[in-house]
């Protein structure tokens, strides 16, 4: 195959000084067209040459990282950015915590962190292909514009990923990034590597919920990541963090406006019978959060695991904003994970290292937690007397210590039989996406939005909610 | 710290399982397909203190696909193609159970990698002698002991889904070495070459996809839609291909009876063969039975007569007996360092059941008993205990019988009439050691001329003739054999048992190596060594640690 001649300095922008860096460049020009290959493939499908009114980060300075216009998704200019602050950075946590950081990969932890790298990495792509036909059902071009913003920034964050991939894992990394084109969300064959992100993602009600929720294991993966050792993966992460707490807002306020919308039918309605009003009812909604906060729950790994202690013991990950803890070594500590035994829930008591997963799953819970209490408000102000709740991290788990065991969403140990007999009240059914699918059509006009969803408080970057955030003509 | 190892007289491991219930595994035939899925009841170890999880193994699982293998050979004879599998979704094998390994004592794990490494060597010589060919489709994660339970078997295929590796994460993450002869496969079965083995090795994630075929580390990899179909297509071309020059007889199963021995405080007493333990004197006494003129008259009437006697038949049922015994006494009498080996019989019987079968070998069951036979006697050059044969009054040291004698450390023959040995054909070839070579040609290396001159000699040797052929070790008359026999004992018992068996073992096997023989000396030699090293299982070795917050320290001193 010859090498397209490609102007790689121009057209990504970068802090990462890509012009000088032959070995960088070399392996970009090879995969740059193979990634817009893939971006035309399985990004969002018949929209390439609509403007859209997106961010671009464009430098890492305070005005640079969030530049605002009009581009065509497949120029959108994928950029490569470390998070500045990087004056002499050291080992966050683990046996080492302390010592100075690694800027280059360290032999001994090389596959391990290749290992994490990937695994983040493969994320990125993946929900693009999930979300990839949600464009033709948008309830307006506001959301619209939003969800194309989540697509080109997971594009990019896979840009930051081969990043790291290319320029310090040699030949295995170039062959690790080019894979995470290869591979395909929902492919019985060739899948992505993390459950949830196979999960087909079909409709607008599992949009705002796969970016309430999954993103928001992303961000704190992310978290985790940028407390590294390794310095290049941290700072990396550092800027992502600035980008996915978009699509956190994008799910949150999407739920919120649903959820906001539907008080509103329920009210509007003789019976309170919000389908009839051709909006979406809370037992629907109920079920959503709980498919989609207990796959994002699995995304966290085992409860009790040994890679967790190693990557922590190693400095390869630490905790969510691991400067708020004092033990950076966290060799003594214990957590007590609830575990099944002959059918009851006991408490085990594990070493805290090896607890690292659940660790970082409970600050993701009180996160979720928080945005429950803020839905419920709205509820609340609109006047509903219905309650939305998360579902027991026990419920509907596919990874780690739960997986073989079922149980209610309370977290109830519970027969297989009464599972699998109200699955269809606790889960997402065919049937759910029949009528949402019913309900959703594209709602294009400028400030207009679908009747099952409130509009936002606000538009983008001071424009006005009826701004043409999305060129369609 | 709690050890899984602790067996008693009250708590014995038991080798023999029912074979209508197995926990683990799950099997079912289609004619000449039989398909064993492996399905590990986490709930369900051998002892406490672990749990069995992601298709993990300890002895308990092994013991049953040791069975599982046997049986196969006997009962399903029309069975070609084993497909070797897993019933878990997403791991095919983990390997053995690590949490055991790190709650075992060093003994307990030398015995499970000794009884997994004959279990593996017997799906191979299932594939080979029997043609039974053993695949593996690896439908899921194939780590460490996986990948060595994959590498027993012809072929491997692997499921092609971007995720599904096939590795050996011992020594990067544990810090030992693969104990069921993972390394010896990689480059001497598969030839992969040795600097890729060293890549391959050294890397925990393992190796997937089409590299794993480019390095031949599986032989093909199959998509996740189409795997079953695949490895059915397969597994019906391996079965046509094994299907030419079949052994004759009626393809129709033996099942293996109960063996069922009567258990006391210090014996297990079998039809024929009897095992009795002094635990004061850390000595035991094994005696086999020899063959019944009735049982010669079955054989002699050929295979199929063979078959339709079945189990009960002495060929089969006294090696079974035995085999179970030599089990028993690794795992359950630790202490026991000297065996004393003793026959009964008559010769010229034992000569007839040798010849009647050696005419019959073309049958299948005749066949396969012999190969059982052929089994059982390397599972005794194997096993780390002092073997004295004791040749005395009542002495039946005949062919098949006489290669226990061969095949202990010393024989000790009494000068006395009556006291006689005797060769057969069984002698001369059909029971080859893992050197390939006979017992005989073994004990005699260093002069062929005295195998040339017992090959075909079929009269009866007496105490005198036996030792000029270089059959015996020490000769005594009667007014010696009692004190000097009971000072051999006592002097023996007296002695490092570390170094009896690695004296034994480097003695027992001179001669031509074979994968065999490397994998066995190997995991005697060094994976037995590194497992005791402090890097290993010292307070901060790599495998105490595995699984704990702390991290291993090594001592970087190379030895």
């Amino acid at each position: 195959m010859t090498t397209p001649n490609v102007d790689l300095t121009g057209k990504i922008p970068n802090n990462v000084g890509l012009s000088d860096d032959v070995k960088l460049r070399r392996a970009l020009e090879t995969w740059l067209p193979q990634y817009l290959e893939w971006w035309n493939d399985m990004g969002p499908s018949d929209f390439a040459d609509k403007p859209v009114f997106l961010r671009t980060a464009v430098s890492v300075d305070p005005g640079g990282w969030a530049h605002y216009d009009y581009v065509k998704m497949p120029d959108y200019r994928w950029g490569i950015f470390l998070d500045p602050n990087a004056e002499a950075a050291s080992i966050k946590c683990g046996d080492d915590a302390g010592a100075p950081a690694w800027t280059d990969v360290p032999g001994e932890h090389r596959n391990t962190l290749r290992r994490i790298i990937v695994t983040q990495a493969d994320t990125e792509p993946a929900s693009v292909e999930q979300q990839r036909m949600l464009g033709h059902i948008a309830p307006s071009l506001y959301d619209l514009r939003n969800l194309f913003q989540v697509n080109v920034e997971e594009g990019r964050h896979l840009w930051a990923m081969v990043y790291l991939l290319h320029k310090y894992f040699g030949r295995d990394g170039r062959d690790e990034a080019d894979e995470l084109l290869m591979r395909r969300s929902g492919d019985p064959d060739k899948p992505r590597i993390l459950g949830a992100f196979n999960q087909p993602c079909d409709h607008w009600l599992s949009f705002f919920a796969f970016t309430m929720f999954t993103d928001r294991d992303g961000k704190y993966q992310l978290a985790a990541l940028s407390e590294s050792g390794f310095d290049p993966l941290a700072r990396t992460t550092q800027f992502m963090l600035t980008e996915e707490a978009h699509h956190l807002f994008v799910g949150e306020t999407g739920l919120d406006r649903i959820i906001k919308r539907s008080a509103e039918l329920q009210r509007q309605d003789p019976n309170g019978d919000i389908r009839n009003q051709g909006g979406i009812d809370f037992d629907l909604i109920q079920r959503t959060i709980n498919y989609w906060f207990t796959y994002s729950l699995d995304l966290f790994g085992g409860e009790i695991s040994s890679n967790a202690s190693t990557f922590f013991a190693t400095g390869l990950k630490g905790r969510y904003r691991e400067d708020q803890y004092t033990d950076h070594r966290a060799i003594e500590g214990s957590y007590r994970v609830p575990v099944v035994e002959a059918g009851k829930m006991v408490e085990q008591e594990v070493p805290l290292r090896n607890a690292m997963n659940e660790v970082l799953r409970d600050a993701y819970v009180s996160d979720c937690e928080r945005a429950l209490r803020k839905w419920n408000k709205t509820l609340e102000a609109a006047g509903s007397p219905t309650r939305l709740s998360l579902p027991s991290r026990r419920f509907h788990r596919h990874q780690g210590l739960y997986a073989d065991h079922r149980f209610d969403p309370a977290g109830n140990p519970i027969s297989q039989g009464e599972y699998e007999a109200n699955l269809g009240r606790w889960l997402l059914v065919p049937e759910d996406n029949a009528y949402l699918l019913s309900i959703m059509k594209p709602c294009y006009e400028p400030g207009k939005f679908a009747n099952w969803i409130a509009p936002p408080n606000k538009g983008i970057e001071g424009r006005p909610i009826e701004f043409e955030y999305v060129r369609l003509d | 710290m709690q050890d899984v190892a602790h067996v008693s007289a009250a708590h014995p491991v038991e080798f023999e399982v029912d074979a209508s219930a197995y926990r683990h595994w799950n099997i079912t035939y289609d004619g000449a397909l039989a398909r064993v899925a492996m399905n590990v009841d986490a709930a369900a170890p051998l002892r406490e203190g672990y749990e069995l999880k992601l298709n993990s193994y300890d002895l308990g699982v092994d013991i049953e696909l040791a069975d599982i293998v046997r049986r196969m050979r006997f009962e399903h004879p029309e069975v070609r193609t084993v497909v070797l599998t897993s019933g878990n979704d997403r791991v095919f094998c983990a390997g053995a159970n690590i949490h055991m390994l790190g709650l075992s004592t060093h003994a307990w794990k030398v015995n499970f990698c000794k009884f997994t490494n004959e279990t593996r060597c017997e799906i191979e010589d299932a594939t080979e002698s029997s043609k039974q060919v053993w695949v593996a489709a690896c439908n899921g994660t194939t780590a460490g002991g996986g990948y060595e339970l994959a590498m027993a078997c012809k072929e491997i295929y692997l499921q092609d889904d971007g995720n599904s590796a096939v590795s050996l994460p011992e020594v990067p993450l544990l810090g030992v070495l693969p104990g069921t002869g993972g390394l010896t496969r990689l480059v001497d079965k598969r030839k992969v070459r040795r600097d890729r083995a060293d890549v391959f090795s050294t890397t925990a994630e393992g190796i997937r996809g089409k590299k794993a075929v480019q390095w031949n580390l599986v032989d093909a990899i199959f998509p996740r839609s189409k795997f079953d179909e695949k490895v059915l297509e397969r597994a019906k071309a391996v079965a046509d291909a094994a299907s030419k020059d079949l052994a004759p007889g009626t393809r129709k199963g033996v099942v293996l009876g109960k063996l069922a021995p009567e258990v006391g405080p210090s014996g297990r007493q079998y039809r024929h063969v009897s095992l009795t333990w002094d635990d004061t004197t850390r000595t035991a006494s094994l005696t086999v039975a020899g063959p019944s003129a009735a049982d010669v008259r079955t054989i002699e009437q050929g295979g199929e007569a063979m078959r339709e006697a079945g189990s009960d038949l002495w060929s089969l049922r006294a090696w079974r007996e035995l085999d179970d015994a030599l089990l028993h006494l690794r795992v359950n009498h630790m202490k026991v360092g000297l065996v004393t080996v003793r026959t009964t019989g008559d010769l010229a019987t034992i000569q007839a059941h040798d010849a009647a079968l050696v005419k019959a070998r073309d049958h299948w069951y005749a066949r396969e008993v012999l190969l059982h036979m052929a089994r059982v006697l390397r599972r005794f050059d194997n096993t780390s205990r002092s073997f004295f044969a004791f040749g005395d009054a009542g002495t039946a040291f005949a062919g098949c019988l006489l290669e226990l004698a061969l095949a202990s450390d010393r024989f000790y023959m009494l000068e006395q009439d009556g006291v006689q040995v005797a060769m057969s054909e069984l002698n001369e070839g059909g029971l080859p050691m893992h050197n390939t070579l006979t017992r005989l040609q073994t004990r005699l290396l260093g002069t062929p001329d005295q195998v040339e001159a017992l090959v075909g000699k079929r009269e009866p040797m007496d105490a005198e003739a036996a030792d000029d052929a270089g059959l015996v070790t020490v000769r005594l008359d009667d007014i010696d054999w009692d004190d000097d026999t009971r000072i051999a004992i006592e002097e023996r018992s007296s002695m490092s048992p570390d170094a009896l068996t690695g004296m034994e073992q480097n003695l027992r096997f001179p001669g031509p190596e074979t994968p065999d023989s490397k994998i066995y000396a190997r995991l005697s030699a060094w994976q037995n060594w590194i497992f005791i090293r402090p890097n290993a299982t010292g307070p901060a070795g790599a495998l105490t640690l595995y699984g704990r917050p702390e991290r291993p320290h090594f001592d970087w001193q190379r030895v």
